[in-house]
């Protein structure tokens, strides 16, 4: 029995800790408080907002894991959007083809990585603070942004985007096979690569691992444009959703993202982590905005819940430990 | 004066991009170099400096604040509200309750950081959200005008008037910032407590063993920056002479930079008061040169980031090829 016990714990992982809970916690609350909170209707709801903190949450998953942070990733966004906005437009506009959507996006993951790379190399060869660097990465993308668009929508797309940003595929919103299909890259590239593995022990400890003949400088940078090009495919979502590019859409997700990273029970120095409680841990945070919504509470609220949300983890992860160590000196 | 330049490299350096600057600006531009610009640059900067040597005290001790801009909101919301209990009141009663609410909402921050040891960037990032989720909710996102008439009416302390006719003035806020700027030197370097303060942040585990209270610490670093954030919001409100809920939103990340370029390591024990309010000014300087060069403020964002990254990249690789061996701990990663 305990056997099983234990290859359910290693399968499961500590991480999953923290949002399994919090998830059997706000399904349970809003399950009692609200009858329509069970519905298909909620979990649609979710489903459709997911896709663009969930991608942009990835984007920022990377450089955590290497111990860093990148603050630009809602601008990288919206940069590798315009780029698309821009071909698209360049080709048309309402008119353009399929042909043009594909050298768009191209285009705008390109541009995406580009800015990650630049980000990588600054940070793994002048070792400057990841949140520096990023940091005015972002001030720089939001310039370029607004001194280009003159802080103004770009709209005008093919009306073949729409579905992309809100039809369904056999029931299953687009956005949110994306998006899966992303966390399962994910997932694969941490678990199964060597680049993954690589992310990890340079988050665990850089100079260990450049003593140990891996090329850190490479994963940093590597890391970096991945997650780059992570913003991008959320940008491309969120363009065909909004159906215009604007600077600012989803700036109020940047620290969302990171909160979303600490409740999945990433380790904000690097070195642990994994993608699915991450993921657990996004669904939780769209549950509770669905719930607090269908009892009547607005956005803002949802933001000031999730913030409390993850205090309360923290605060309870504390406990938990501390329960831990007692328990073991009672035993010895 | 040489040791001087040897252990102040980054001030010495940002001093003289600023000079390097200034002197551009002076020829390219008929405005720049005069008592006048300089004065309306003080007049500027002058809550952002608060705001940011408040945080410069909580980078010593080795955190890090997001939530400070949204904090001040809070209190700009606070105060506007408690002022109006007490029918009006005036500047010490202002800054009294302004001060008060600043402390306490980042004597929460402390406590959940020393008390659950949650890591601060995590604990900061939690309250952010709490406090611009709960602001945004219980005030509709609605804007306070009506204010007090001392609050805002503007305070000239010094004003004379130049040869060819134009004014130049010293206005209150530039008053407070120096208040609080020498008041924060005093602290962090001529008080025990200060030394603690980078002791700790250096090396939080010698420091406890070393006999100093971290608990205290995680108060003084964390209720230093609410004061100031306090402080800083009520001349906000002053300065625009509105309460406007969103309005600091996102200021935390222009001044976290602003902080880092004048020298301040994100991991403790480094920073002084000189090197933050010249990076403060220097984004200020390049700002307002860009204005007055004609440059669209569309592009000012762009501009300014790119120099902080150019900045960086040449400060971090310039240490590391001068002292190879320094490469080997470096400043973070």
């Amino acid at each position: 029995m305990s056997a099983i016990v234990e290859r359910v714990k290693t399968l499961i992982g500590p991480e999953m800790a923290g949002p399994g809970l919090a998830f059997l916690a706000v399904v349970l609350v809003f399950g009692i408080a609200s009858p329509q909170f069970l519905s298909a209707a909620t979990f649609g709801s979710v489903a459709f907002q997911l896709p663009e903190l969930g991608l942009l949450t990835l984007a920022m998953l990377l450089p955590i894991l290497t111990g860093g942070l990148n603050l630009a990733i809602t601008f990288t966004a919206n940069i590798a959007g315009l780029t698309l906005a821009w071909v698209l437009q360049a080709n048309g506009g309402v008119d353009a083809g399929p042909g043009a959507f594909l050298l768009g996006s191209a285009l705008a993951i390109l541009v995406g990585a580009a800015s990650g790379v630049i980000m990588g190399l600054v940070i793994a060869f002048t070792r400057a603070h990841p949140i520096l660097v990023s940091l005015s990465m972002m001030i720089f993308l939001r310039g370029l942004g607004e001194f280009l668009t003159r802080g103004g929508d770009v709209s005008g797309f093919p009306a073949f985007l729409g579905p992309l940003g809100h039809g369904s595929f056999i029931g299953v919103p687009i956005p949110l096979i994306v998006f899966i299909v992303c966390v399962l890259a994910w997932n694969v590239l941490l678990t199964r690569t060597k680049l993954g593995f690589s992310t990890y022990i340079v988050g665990s400890n850089l100079e260990a691992t450049r003593y140990s003949g891996i090329n850190t400088r490479k994963v940093i940078v590597l890391v970096y444009a991945l997650s780059g090009a992570m913003c991008a495919i959320a940008g491309i979502i969120m363009l065909a959703r909004f159906n215009s590019v604007r600077i600012g859409h989803g700036e109020s997700y940047l620290l969302i993202t990171v909160l979303a990273c600490f409740l999945g029970g990433v380790n904000p120095f690097g070195g642990f982590g994994r993608v699915i409680p991450v993921f657990v841990a996004l669904v939780v945070l769209q549950l509770l905005s669905s719930g607090l919504n269908l009892i009547g509470a607005n956005q803002h609220l949802a933001t000031a819940v999730w913030g409390l949300l993850l205090a309360g983890v923290m605060v309870l992860r504390f406990v938990a430990t501390k329960f831990k160590i007692s328990f073991v000196r009672k035993e010895t | 004066m040489r040791s001087f330049v040897r252990t102040h490299a980054t001030e010495v350096s940002l001093l003289a991009v600023i000079i390097a600057i200034s002197a551009v600006l002076s020829v390219s531009t008929a405005n720049f170099f005069s008592l006048g610009n300089a004065f309306d640059l003080l007049n500027i900067s002058s809550v952002n400096i608060i705001f940011a040597v408040g945080l410069l005290v909580v980078l010593i001790a080795g955190g890090i604040d997001i939530s400070f801009a949204v904090a001040a909101s809070v209190v700009q919301y606070g105060t506007a509200i408690a002022l109006g209990w007490i029918g009006g009141g005036g500047w010490i009663s202002g800054l009294l309750i302004a001060g008060s609410l600043g402390i306490l909402l980042g004597a929460i921050n402390a406590f959940l950081i020393h008390r659950f040891r949650v890591i601060s960037i995590v604990a900061t990032i939690s309250t952010f959200n709490i406090y611009f989720g709960l602001l945004m909710f219980f005030t509709k996102g609605v804007s306070i005008y009506d204010l007090p008439d001392w609050l805002t009416d503007r305070v000239i302390l010094f004003e004379h008037e130049m040869p060819d006719g134009t004014w130049i003035e010293i206005t209150l806020p530039v008053l407070v910032m120096v208040f609080c700027v020498v008041a924060t030197w005093v602290l962090i370097t001529r008080t025990t407590t200060g030394r603690q303060l980078y002791a700790f942040g250096d090396n939080p585990e010698g420091a406890r063993r070393f006999g100093i209270n971290i608990g205290a610490m995680q108060i003084i670093a964390f209720g230093w920056l609410g004061l100031m954030a306090g402080i800083g919001g009520l001349i906000q409100v002053h300065y625009a002479q509105e309460v406007v809920p969103n309005a600091l939103y996102g200021r935390e990340l222009d001044v976290l930079a602003a902080v880092v370029l004048g020298g301040a390591r994100l991991g403790g024990g480094k920073g002084s008061v000189f090197g933050c309010v010249l990076g403060v000014l220097l984004i200020s300087i390049t700002q307002n040169g860009l204005n007055l060069m004609g440059v669209s403020p569309f592009a000012f964002k762009m501009i300014i980031g790119a120099i902080i990254l150019i900045a960086i990249t040449l400060s971090n690789t310039g240490i590391e090829k001068l002292l190879p061996f320094v490469s080997q701990k470096g400043a973070g990663r």
